[in-house]
């Protein structure tokens, strides 16, 4: 039986330094609130001209950013720091979803884009991700998550020295869950990062690949490693 | 005039009458000078011919009898009512015998036809005039007036010759005849052309009129119409005209539009009932949950239902916002070349353990190298409804149930079709609503879905200029997705 882990008990790696940009006050305090509860710093810019100028001087690991903003848009303040050689990883949060709004957000050099209304666990899973610190495995060619090892140039997966063959896909999901071990990965983030689709299917298509995958790396080994969140998503991590 | 057209001028019944009118007038003006120059050109000719016939005439008397039987049958026909006109003269012009009294001077200098037509005057001008033509006008001036009028004497053309002798020989012949002709025929068609100008005003005011009052009675229904009463039609005379058809037209567009606005009524109505019920339930919950005591796990499992319950509303919420961003349009600029195997085989995949697990095989037939222009993700969502539902409704099927994939080219379209072999819809008109927004046909009331996923892949569909049928499979559904085939630009 894999273990599940309630919502407060994430671990995450160390606290961030987030920059919350957004007009919305009460959505601000909401995000202020559960960002330092979940152990980060948050400070909150109401407009844009504010937002560019904290940005612009402070050292933020992460910034969330609204769409929509008085002062000075949301699009052009993230442009306007990367015109500035600034590349703090942004999420644009927008109640614009479409397509296109996406394509737009991301080609104006944000780094992931979430519609609104969002759940704050997928806010904060994304947040945690996109953290630069987490970027570094990046360039790593094995990734080691307790006695699970996984070779990404030879393709090949152990775990406990026994040898695990995993079709191509479970290979790129476990590959993208073990990148961000020790963090939450959510089921959009997953569809998103392994099979490249940014819509809700109807069925929950993903908990059965994950399903697939906890088989083939969990039985016959003593120690769960593929951990459910709930309400959340998944998190891979040892012990 | 010019600043205030008078009303009638504002028809566009009496600004084409008035256009027809003008054209009309041209032509007829050209006909006229037409017809008079022919005629003109044709009574010349003949004049010529009879001319011509003389002059043999004479010339075979001269041969036989010279000059002086010439004379005296020239003197004699000289005479007669409504003859020729003759003339004798010597090698210096003096008139030696004939009926012309006086000539313009220059006539006699030129042998051969004159170039133009040239005025004389006869001996005893009146009598002649009378005698020829006695009855053809009685409006013509007396004896008196012509002998004052003469003086300016009738035009004529001739035949000048010379005898071998010098002296000179005229035959000519009056232009009056052909003149009264031309006139009588430009009287007559001005005439004509007055009493069809008269009638082409009336016609333009009666049928400027009249279709102005058409159309002033459609303008007053549709103002009706736009009022509010959307029931109201324009008014249909029966005549089948072009008016009549214009009115049965725009009634048949009222009919669309009454149609299409209880669609959206309906639509709005189904709104309310999927959005109201779930929130509804929401509140009840949490109601619920406050009143009467509870420990803190009651609280958490209260919470984590009713935001399960926010999630599904957000994502029906946001399919309906999706159906209709597609259905008004998107930009262009979110398509590019979409491998539709490539597809297929992702969407397949992702679905595979679902199947598996559901107990569903999921075959694909599919054949590489069909490209349409078009949107990956939307086709995936697209196709991901369909399987899903093929998935679901698969498993009542009486066989093994079996989802199958395919894609292929079938004439001018890339048909991507997903078929399964459950119970399907065998009635035609459910099989038709499927596709319409949060219809649930009775039968997957029980299964979990907005019933909006056939609504959005169709929506999706139409964006790329593509078709979605639903086809009886016998047994099962077949949903298939058809595209243009892409053209290589």
């Amino acid at each position: 039986m894999p273990a599940t882990q309630s919502s407060s008990e994430i671990a995450y790696n160390g606290p961030m330094k987030i920059l919350v940009i957004e007009d919305d006050r009460e959505a601000a305090d909401y995000l202020q609130k559960a960002f330092t509860e979940a152990g980060h710093t948050a400070h909150v810019a109401g407009d844009g001209e504010t937002g560019f100028a904290l940005a612009d001087s402070g050292d933020y690991d992460v910034m969330v950013v609204d769409r929509m903003l008085p002062r000075r848009d949301g699009l052009s303040v993230i442009a306007g720091l990367r015109s500035r050689g600034k590349t703090t990883p942004v999420l644009i949060l927008s109640a614009l979803g479409e397509v296109d709004d996406r394509v737009t957000g991301l080609r104006a050099g944000g780094d992931d884009y979430l519609t609104k209304p969002y759940a704050f666990s997928e806010l904060l899973a994304r947040v945690e991700v996109l953290n630069r610190r987490a970027s570094a495995r990046e360039a790593e060619t094995v990734y080691r998550v307790g006695d699970l090892e996984l070779d990404r140039l030879s393709h090949s997966v152990r775990r406990a020295a026994r040898e695990i063959t995993l079709q191509p896909r479970e290979f790129r999901l476990l590959e993208y869950l073990m990148r961000h071990a020790g963090q939450v990965v959510t089921r959009t983030m997953l569809l998103e990062n392994v099979w490249d689709y940014h819509f809700d299917p109807q069925t929950n298509v993903i908990d059965v690949h994950v399903s697939r995958l906890r088989g083939k790396i969990e039985k016959g080994f003593d120690k769960p490693i593929l951990h459910t969140v709930r309400g959340a998503g998944y998190m891979l991590k040892s012990g | 005039m010019a600043l205030s057209m008078p009303a009638i001028m504002k028809t566009t019944a009496a600004r084409l009458s008035a256009l027809y009118l003008l054209l009309f007038a041209i032509c007829a003006v050209l006909l006229v000078f037409y017809m008079t120059s022919l005629s003109a050109r044709m009574l010349t000719g003949q004049t010529q011919e009879t001319i011509n016939d003389e002059v043999l005439g004479l010339a075979r008397i001269y041969q036989r009898g010279g000059l002086p039987l010439l004379v005296r049958v020239v003197e004699q026909r000289s005479r007669q009512p409504g003859a020729n006109l003759y003339l004798i003269a010597d090698a210096n012009g003096q008139i030696l015998t004939g009926n012309v009294q006086s000539l313009e001077p220059g006539v006699l200098v030129a042998e051969g036809w004159t170039t133009e037509p040239f005025s004389y005057r006869r001996f005893g001008e009146g009598e002649l005039e009378r005698q020829r033509n006695p009855i053809a006008d009685p409006n013509e001036p007396s004896q008196s007036e012509v002998q004052v009028e003469g003086e300016k004497g009738h035009n004529a053309i001739a035949l000048v010759l010379r005898l071998p002798n010098q002296m000179i020989m005229l035959v000519g012949r009056d232009l009056g005849e052909p003149e009264r002709f031309r006139a009588v025929i430009r009287r007559a068609l001005t005439l004509a052309l007055g009493m069809m100008a008269l009638g082409g005003i009336l016609i333009w005011f009666f049928v400027g009129r009249a279709a102005l009052k058409r159309i002033d009675s459609v303008s007053q229904a549709s103002r009706r119409i736009l009022g509010g009463d959307l029931s109201g039609r324009l008014p249909v005379t029966g005549a089948g005209d072009e008016f009549d058809r214009l009115s049965e037209n725009l009634n048949s567009m009222l009919a669309r539009i009454a149609t299409l606005n209880e669609g959206l009524k309906q639509v709005s109505d189904n709104i309310a009932h999927d959005l109201k019920t779930p929130l509804t339930r929401l509140r009840n919950r949490a109601e619920a949950t406050l009143s009467g005591k509870h420990n803190s796990a009651d609280y958490r499992q209260a919470l984590e239902a009713t935001i399960a319950e926010s999630d599904h509303l957000i994502k029906t919420f946001n399919a309906i916002l999706m159906i209709s961003r597609l259905e008004a349009g998107y930009s262009s600029e979110i398509t590019s070349r979409v491998d539709l195997a490539a597809s297929v085989r992702d969407v397949v995949e992702l679905y595979e353990p679902v199947a598996e697990e559901a107990g569903v095989t999921l075959e694909t037939s599919v054949q590489d190298g069909f490209a349409v222009e078009g949107n990956r993700e939307l086709i995936g969502q697209a196709l991901s409804n369909i399987v899903d539902n093929a998935i679901k409704y698969s498993t009542d099927s009486t066989a093994e149930p079996t989802v199958r994939v395919a894609l292929d080219r079938v004439g001018g379209e890339i048909r991507l079709s997903v078929t399964d072999n459950g119970q399907g819809i065998p009635d035609d008109a459910d099989r038709a609503r499927a596709t319409e927004r949060f219809v649930r046909l009775e039968k997957s009331r029980s299964q979990p879905g907005s019933g909006l996923g056939l609504s959005l892949a169709k929506a999706i569909m139409t964006f790329h200029k593509g078709r979605l049928d639903l086809l009886p499979a016998n047994p099962g559904l077949s949903v298939v997705m058809s595209f243009p085939e892409r053209e290589d630009r």
